[in-house]
């Protein structure tokens, strides 16, 4: 199964070398429009035919990386790529997530559309890539190149604001990326190897640790966002189209945990254990904070960014917790987080294409024309309130479970965002959905077509079924996560 | 028996999903007569493995499903188990269920979206049945949860009614208030044993008796804290006192789901966990006096406010919270058994008399509004009996030594096990003087409603109700077009269809009691639990309690009587008598009709808090500090650069692929230069 992983990779490059194709012979208008909307469906869905693949290929009681590949580059730096049980889960999600995108694009983009799917072709690489990267500069090259085509879809196709959202955007990530910069050639220099299995055996001084564990932290903390960094996710959401937002919630943030667990914790894990307090403070304040400014939003869209600042909480705070319930429990939130908030954006997208505003006052009462509407966003808005039988309980369940045993305090406090939550997201549903409809510009609303039920099955069964069975996901993260735990433990005690 | 017990579970499921999915596509009929049958076969199951329990000898068992979750200690199946408990919580569950099914044929049959309705009422009771049969914290909790949701989207059933939705949104929000302890309470469970599963659990809790457990920063006693943040779980899910403002708003629902689930059955939920977990409670005193304490108040605040409230369900909401609160008092002195046979007489005279409330209300064309009513006997002939019985039920009246309705055995057993209590603890004796005086405002109350309603004057005539037109309005502007029946206001009985089930309930107000005293609290009673409750070696409150003074046990009698004979007076002697007290508006009577201003207090503090604190975090937070200093202030400055430089068109995407560039540059260059040496 040698290159499989490469081939998983840069298989989206295909598309994109097919759209340039069309382009390059001069085919314009609706026709190469459509051949390009088809050349990106069927590369996403090969691409996650062959993630399916790697999942069944995958050696669950394995923790250690799998399908290695490495071939010299130059200068002693080498193209390794490899996946374990946690970033195979990363690599699942975006090629599960993408086929959607490029559906729930089909009718809402109609300028530059070979550029569009050029852009989520070449954005889903280089997210493939970050995940499959085993050699930390070219991690980093992944890492910041995908977040070109991510501007792009914001600055090109985004909303009025979209300048600002880009530009807010830019700077925080422009912060963590130099500090990151730094620390990768700092542990390249000290460790004189750029490989990341080796430099996760590596012991890096003492008094090294907690700077580089900031450096990266700096980073990490903008991605996912965390409290206070967190300011640029609702404008950058709200002026992203509809399916740049699933993919930056769905997968853009989950980069930042992967990185936790990835470098932070395995390469520094005494800075770890030191910054945990701040973490957990952090977690804690993001999700009690976040939730009530999310109460409060005019926006539906805002409203459901606020609310993943918040859901991300549970993430940090289960990463830092230092058992394995909390870190699984980060895991699954990550993915569960990627099909809930995913699909509670396209919930927003398909009012947004037919009445153009996501103003939460402008609707009321679509439950009387959209019954089929009204039961898929009712579903996931139990999913993001943590509705025992969707899998967003899951996640929220383990997280707080294991961030008690290192902090009774962040847990208190996490457990009271269950609270805000349901405040939050039931408000929103009714203001929209319940009521009677009094916006006369509502009276002709249609309810959802054949194009957005196809969008919303795999979300809906995926939720459903990962509440009811989370264990199929456990099997796969399980030998990887006790492995991070023990070699974090050991650390410490060593 | 397995497959048996797996069917029951899963038919509701069953019913909801075919409702609910293809309900347009296969009617109302169809989809009704599903989720009935469905429900119908779940009952009969339900009572077959009740018999075998009872007199079949069945040993308790437990049937794995599927793996949930299960990570390192953190283990949880999707299972069903069967004991006792289980076994009394199945036959009540799916009794109600079923009649309630079929009540709302009746019922519902001027509302345009029945297969919705049917779909909810089975979701319903598939997650009580998932609740009662859990062998798990997590299964316990998503059954808990599951019922929460069903009773959101029932109580908002009617969507277009704002009052509806806003009342829908209250009981969720509160009830996560609840879960909110509920879950701190199974992570400190999870922590301290090391397990979430009722088996593994069970057997490890005397270990810890004594024992410190540091939460928050305080050492607090193990058990007593665990079993508190669980018992708020309970406070949530059963409307105790602090967590009770969502049950009256929840009368918002159709009548049939009041009687279902805000009176029989999910409401009783907390109750049943509290006698699930007397493993623990039994070495947690401290919780149980709270549990105690919370259920005597809210037994008195509850029936204190039923006294002056006009609307008829929310007199019977009232009237069950208050009921919750004997329950939980009964678990908190450590009659776990009184508590269950309070839980199970109390399912059939309260869905008995919501179910009559309703056929009330059916036959009077929405009128919920008691003082609107009057003389009513005669027109709903049925429904007056019946409500009868239900009332001499919750009344509890009956002889002592020679019997009586179904709230007599196990209303008084709570009483005597409260006094036998109190005979060691202050809070116990608080619980019994409460509980008598308390039976003495149910009577009132009770007596009123049925007065009121269906004796003196009437008060529905036809200029009478063109005066009100307005108020009425508001009451049915769900799917109630047509009006029916003309310009004909005379109210009239309820079709079969909803006579038969209150028929059957009446049967169970009437000899629930003493058909069952004998094995829930009477000499049979060790070998009918056989090990579902715990009682710790020094509890022996149950068997003292036959043991109680008379006087104690003809208390409840005289007290109830004494409420009887004041609502004579009050209403049926000196008729306008209760009118004009409240007419007079009177301090006590404000206080008690605004329901001691809870829902004013709450709405004062804690909403407004929230909204000004997100009002600050954003307005204040976000914006002002964190961009402010951040990106925009940043952006000002570069503003001010870039117009020097006249660089600002060249666009941020740009800006940063350039930064990003000379980054990849550099380290390159870097790298190019540590490997080449």
């Amino acid at each position: 199964m040698t290159g499989i992983l490469s081939l998983t990779t840069f298989l989206p490059m295909a598309g994109v070398a097919a759209i340039l194709l069309l382009k390059t012979f001069g085919q314009t208008g609706e026709r190469a429009d459509t051949a390009a909307k088809w050349i990106a469906l069927v590369t996403t869905l090969a691409t996650f035919a062959l993630s399916v693949l790697l999942v069944v290929q995958f050696d669950q009681a394995d923790p250690g990386f799998q399908f290695l590949e490495e071939i010299p580059w130059f200068a002693g730096l080498s193209y390794r790529m490899g996946v374990d049980g946690i970033s195979i889960l990363f690599v699942l999600l975006t090629a599960f997530l993408l086929p959607l995108c490029v559906i729930a694009s089909w009718k809402s983009i109609d300028k530059r559309v070979l550029e569009y799917m050029i852009a989520f072709l070449v954005l889903e690489t280089l997210v493939i890539g970050v995940f499959c990267a085993l050699d930390l500069i070219l991690f980093y090259l992944f890492f910041e190149a995908g977040l070109v085509p991510m501007f792009l879809i914001i600055g090109i196709w985004g909303g009025k604001n979209r300048i600002y959202a880009a530009f807010k955007f830019f700077l925080y990530t422009l912060l963590g990326s130099v500090l990151m910069l730094a620390a990768v050639l700092t542990m390249i220099g000290v460790a004189g190897t750029s490989s990341i299995p080796e430099l996760m055996r590596y012991q890096f001084a003492d008094w090294l640790q907690p700077w580089l564990w900031i450096a990266f932290f700096a980073s990490f903390a903008v991605k996912m966002p965390m409290w206070p960094v967190h300011t640029w996710l609702p404008d950058a959401h709200v002026e992203a189209p509809t399916a740049g937002s699933v993919i930056l919630a769905g997968i853009l943030l989950k980069m930042g945990g992967y990185g936790f667990m990835r470098f932070s914790i395995p390469m520094f894990p005494d800075a770890s254990q030191m910054f945990a307090p701040l973490v957990f403070g952090l977690s804690a304040i993001a999700i009690v904070y976040t939730s009530l400014v999310a109460f409060r939003q005019t926006d539906i869209k805002k409203l459901i960014a606020y609310s993943s600042v918040a859901h991300m909480g549970f993430v940090t705070m289960g990463i830092f917790s230092g058992n394995a319930v909390g870190e699984q429990g980060a895991l699954f939130q990550m993915l569960s987080h990627g099909v809930i908030s995913g699909a509670l954006f396209l919930c927003v997208g398909v009012v947004y294409d037919r009445m153009h505003t996501r103003e939460i006052a402008f609707y009321g009462g679509l439950v009387n024309r959209m019954p089929f509407y009204a039961a898929v966003f009712m579903l996931f808005t139990m999913g993001n309130v943590g509705l025992p039988g969707t899998s967003g309980f899951v996640g929220e369940i383990l997280t707080m479970t294991g961030v008690y045993q290192a902090s009774t305090w962040t847990a208190f406090v996490s457990a009271s965002g269950v609270i805000l939550s349901a405040m939050y997201a039931l408000t929103l549903y009714r203001r929209v959905v319940f009521g009677e409809m009094t916006n006369p510009a509502l009276a002709q609303i249609t309810d959802l077509d054949r194009r957005e039920m196809l969008i919303f099955a795999p979300l809906i069964i995926s939720t459903l079924y990962l509440g009811v069975q989370p264990d199929v996901v456990f099997n796969i993260t399980g030998a990887s996560v006790d492995a991070l735990v023990g070699a974090w433990r050991a650390a410490l005690a060593g | 028996m397995e497959s048996l017990v797996t069917l029951l579970v899963f038919a509701p499921l069953v019913g909801a999903i075919v409702a609910g999915l293809f309900g347009r596509r296969i009617g109302d009929v169809a989809s009704q007569a599903v989720t009935t049958g469905l429900l119908m076969l779940a009952c009969g199951l339900s009572w077959y493995t009740f018999i075998q329990w009872t007199w079949g000898h069945m040993e308790p068992f437990t049937v794995a499903l599927a793996p949930f979750i299960n990570i390192g200690d953190f283990q949880s199946a999707w299972s069903i188990r069967i004991d006792g408990l289980s076994a009394v919580m199945l036959v009540v569950v799916t009794s109600v269920s079923s009649l309630v099914h079929l009540y709302s044929w009746g019922d519902m049959a001027e509302d345009d979206s029945k297969p919705r309705f049917f779909a909810y009422l089975s979701l319903f009771t598939f997650a009580m049945l998932a609740l009662v049969t859990a062998a798990d914290f997590m299964q316990l909790f998503f059954g808990w949860e599951g019922v929460g949701l069903a009773s959101y989207l029932l109580i908002g059933f009617w969507y277009k009614k704002s009052t509806a939705s806003a009342a829908a949104i209250k009981a969720f929000v509160v009830n996560r208030v609840g879960d909110f302890g509920f879950a701190l309470g199974i992570l400190t469970v999870f922590w301290m044993f090391g397990t979430i599963q009722f088996a593994e659990l069970f057997p490890l809790i005397a270990s810890k008796a004594g024992t410190g457990w540091v939460f928050l920063g305080h050492n607090w006693s193990a058990l007593d804290l665990a079993g508190a943040l669980l018992f708020v779980g309970a406070m949530g899910k059963s409307a105790q006192f602090f967590l009770h403002t969502w049950l009256p708003d929840a009368m918002e629902g159709p009548t049939p789901v009041s009687a279902l689930i805000h009176a029989a059955t999910m409401v009783t939920a907390g109750v049943y966990m509290v006698c699930l977990l007397s493993p623990m409670f039994e070495y947690a005193p401290v919780a149980k006096q709270i549990v105690t304490l919370i259920g005597a108040v809210t037994a008195l605040f509850a029936a204190t406010v039923g006294l002056a409230q006009n609307d008829i369900k929310r007199v019977i909401a009232y009237s069950t919270c208050s009921q919750l609160g004997y329950m939980f008092f009964a678990a908190g002195v450590g009659a776990y058994e009184a508590a269950m046979f309070h839980l199970f007489t109390h399912a059939f005279f309260k869905a008995l008399l919501f179910l009559g409330a309703g056929s009330v209300i059916h036959g009077m064309h929405h009128e919920q509004d008691m003082r609107r009513m009057g003389n009513l006997w005669k027109y709903l002939p049925f429904t007056y009996a019946v409500m009868t019985i239900g009332t001499i039920a919750i009344t509890g009246i009956g002889i002592p030594g020679l019997g009586g309705f179904a709230g007599f055995y196990s209303k008084d057993t709570i009483i005597e096990a409260a006094f036998a209590a109190g005979q060691h603890s202050g809070v116990g004796f608080f619980a019994f003087f409460i509980g008598v005086f308390a039976a003495g405002l149910t009577a009132f109350y009770s007596w009123r409603l049925a007065f009121m309603t269906f004796h003196g004057t009437a008060k529905w005539g036809h200029d009478a109700h063109h005066a009100d037109d307005h108020a009425h309005a508001a009451h049915d502007d769900h799917a109630h077009d047509d009006h029916g029946h003309g310009h004909d206001h005379t109210p009239h009985e309820s079709p079969l269809v909803m006579l038969i089930p209150l028929g059957l309930l009446a049967i169970g107000a009437i000899a629930a009691g003493f058909v069952f005293v004998d094995y829930f609290v009477g000499h049979h009673e060790a070998e009918f639990w056989r090990g579902a409750i715990f009682s710790g070696e020094h509890n022996h409150v149950l068997h003292e309690a036959h043991n109680v003074p008379t006087w104690v046990k003809w208390a409840p009698l005289v007290v109830s009587t004494l409420g009887l004979l004041v609502a004579v007076w009050v209403y049926l002697i000196k008729e306008g008598m209760g009118a004009a007290i409240a007419a007079r508006r009177g301090p006590l009577w404000t206080f008690l009709y605004n329901k001691w201003f809870f829902d004013e207090l709450y709405d004062a503090t804690f909403v407004r808090l929230a909204r000004f604190l997100g009002d600050v975090f954003w307005k204040g937070g976000d914006q002002r500090i964190i961009d402010g200093f951040g990106p925009d202030g940043v952006a000002a400055v570069s503003r001010a650069v870039g117009k020097r430089t006249g660089q600002l068109q060249t666009g941020y995407v740009y800006h940063y692929a350039f930064v990003m560039l000379l980054g990849v540059a550099g380290l390159l260059t870097y790298a190019l230069y540590q490997w080449s040496r």
